[in-house]
């Protein structure tokens, strides 16, 4: 991460009523960090109560771990093609609806979970704010994904499970117009 | 009614201390994300032969029944993004507007016909129109717009266009709106062969 670290472009919100909520405004108006946490509660959920428990717990452990990390590192990747990356990967488990152990959604939570809090953190640091913002991020997260998870856990079968589907087919589309921004070159 | 009072007091003091507390915004460097994805919403409507191969792709799904209604419209942006990705990253597709209006006039047909392929048949149909519909629509975003959102805004609004299609396309368990598809399906036709006279 180190290696391929960037101008960190810091953008947290200023809400007036100090860092912890800064920190829960950030997560729910950025639409890179809001998408992929809704992603992996989409993929969590559809993979069973278990899952989806170890979902959470391992992706806001994640959080927190990546963000405590970038904060002290300051260093961070470029933050559009982690998102497209993150996009991508959990928008298409979430559009094949192929189920996954509870173990394997738990590495897959706290890996992209780790990728997200550090770019949080580093943020952080470059910005000056108080760390306490990353517990903001952390809290709004888990009851972000507490609730989303718990709603795709609900649907067992028919059309709402498809529409979790076709959802994480938009998130993945999303992911993979992102990669070529990143990518952009001119037309040949 | 005395409970009520003192709660509207309480939220009202409370509203009187937030605000008191309240400082300047600042900082929230993020231009372009409403400009971005409002633009992205608004390409994929304001095309017209954009707009038609999308509800024709929702309500060809419909006319197929389960599992191509919902896999058609899975199957179109992902593939839609393919498009935009190999145009962002510089790799020509030739004949892409002949691409997108033969859409519209074979995804009418299609619904004229009735057609019933194979579920990979009419994926691999739809998928290859979503080629080139991504190609020459996706990559458009003006300067200083959040390529995110635009890129949400995009996806989205195709979605709901499909999610049109399918809406209109359920029509098809009457007689009567079977009757009235076709009629659509050839509306659809014909302004595919007038994009297609257009391009050639």
């Amino acid at each position: 991460m180190s290696a391929a670290s960037t101008f960190v472009v810091a953008h947290l919100v200023t809400t007036g009523l100090g860092p912890v909520y800064d920190g829960v405004s950030h997560l729910l108006v950025s639409p890179e960090d809001a998408i992929a946490v809704i992603a992996l509660a989409l993929l969590a959920g559809l993979n069973g109560p278990a899952a989806a428990r170890t979902g959470i717990f391992a992706a806001t452990t994640g959080w927190l771990v990546g963000g405590i990390g970038g904060f002290w590192s300051g260093a961070a990747p470029a933050h559009a093609t982690a998102a497209a990356a993150s996009f991508l990967a959990l928008g298409a488990l979430v559009a094949v609806d192929r189920r996954l152990p509870p173990p394997v959604v738990g590495v897959l939570a706290a890996s992209v979970a780790v990728w997200h809090g550090w770019l949080n953190g580093a943020s952080i640091a470059a910005s000056g704010v108080d760390a306490l913002a990353l517990a903001g991020i952390v809290a709004a997260a888990f009851v972000v994904m507490t609730l989303t998870a718990a709603f795709a856990s609900a649907q067992r079968d028919g059309w709402t499970r498809i529409a979790v589907r076709v959802a994480g087919s938009w998130v993945a589309a999303i992911g993979l117009l992102m990669l070529g921004w990143s990518l952009r070159r001119p037309p040949l | 009614m005395n409970n009520r009072h003192r709660g509207l007091e309480r939220m009202a003091l409370t509203a009187c201390l937030l605000l008191a507390a309240a400082v300047p915004a600042a900082a929230h460097g993020q231009p372009g994300q409403a400009a971005g994805f409002l633009s992205g919403v608004r390409h994929p409507i304001s095309g017209i032969d954009h707009v038609l191969a999308m509800i024709a792709v929702g309500v060809w799904g419909a006319q197929l029944r389960a599992p191509a209604i919902w896999l058609l419209p899975v199957t179109f942006p992902l593939v839609m993004a393919c498009g935009g990705f190999l145009a962002l990253i510089g790799m020509p597709l030739p004949g892409t507007e002949i691409g997108i209006a033969l859409s519209a006039l074979l995804l009418g047909l299609a619904i004229v016909a009735e057609a019933r392929p194979p579920l990979a048949a009419a994926s691999v149909v739809v998928g290859a129109f979503a080629l080139f519909h991504g190609h020459a629509h996706g990559t458009e975003l003006s300067d200083g717009q959040s390529a995110l959102t635009y890129s949400i805004g995009f996806v989205v609004a195709t979605g709901c266009l499909h999610a049109v299609g399918i809406a209109l396309g359920l029509v098809d368990r009457w007689p009567v709106g079977r009757t009235a598809l076709r009629f659509a399906g050839a509306g659809i036709m014909a302004a595919g062969a007038a994009f297609c006279w257009n391009a050639l």
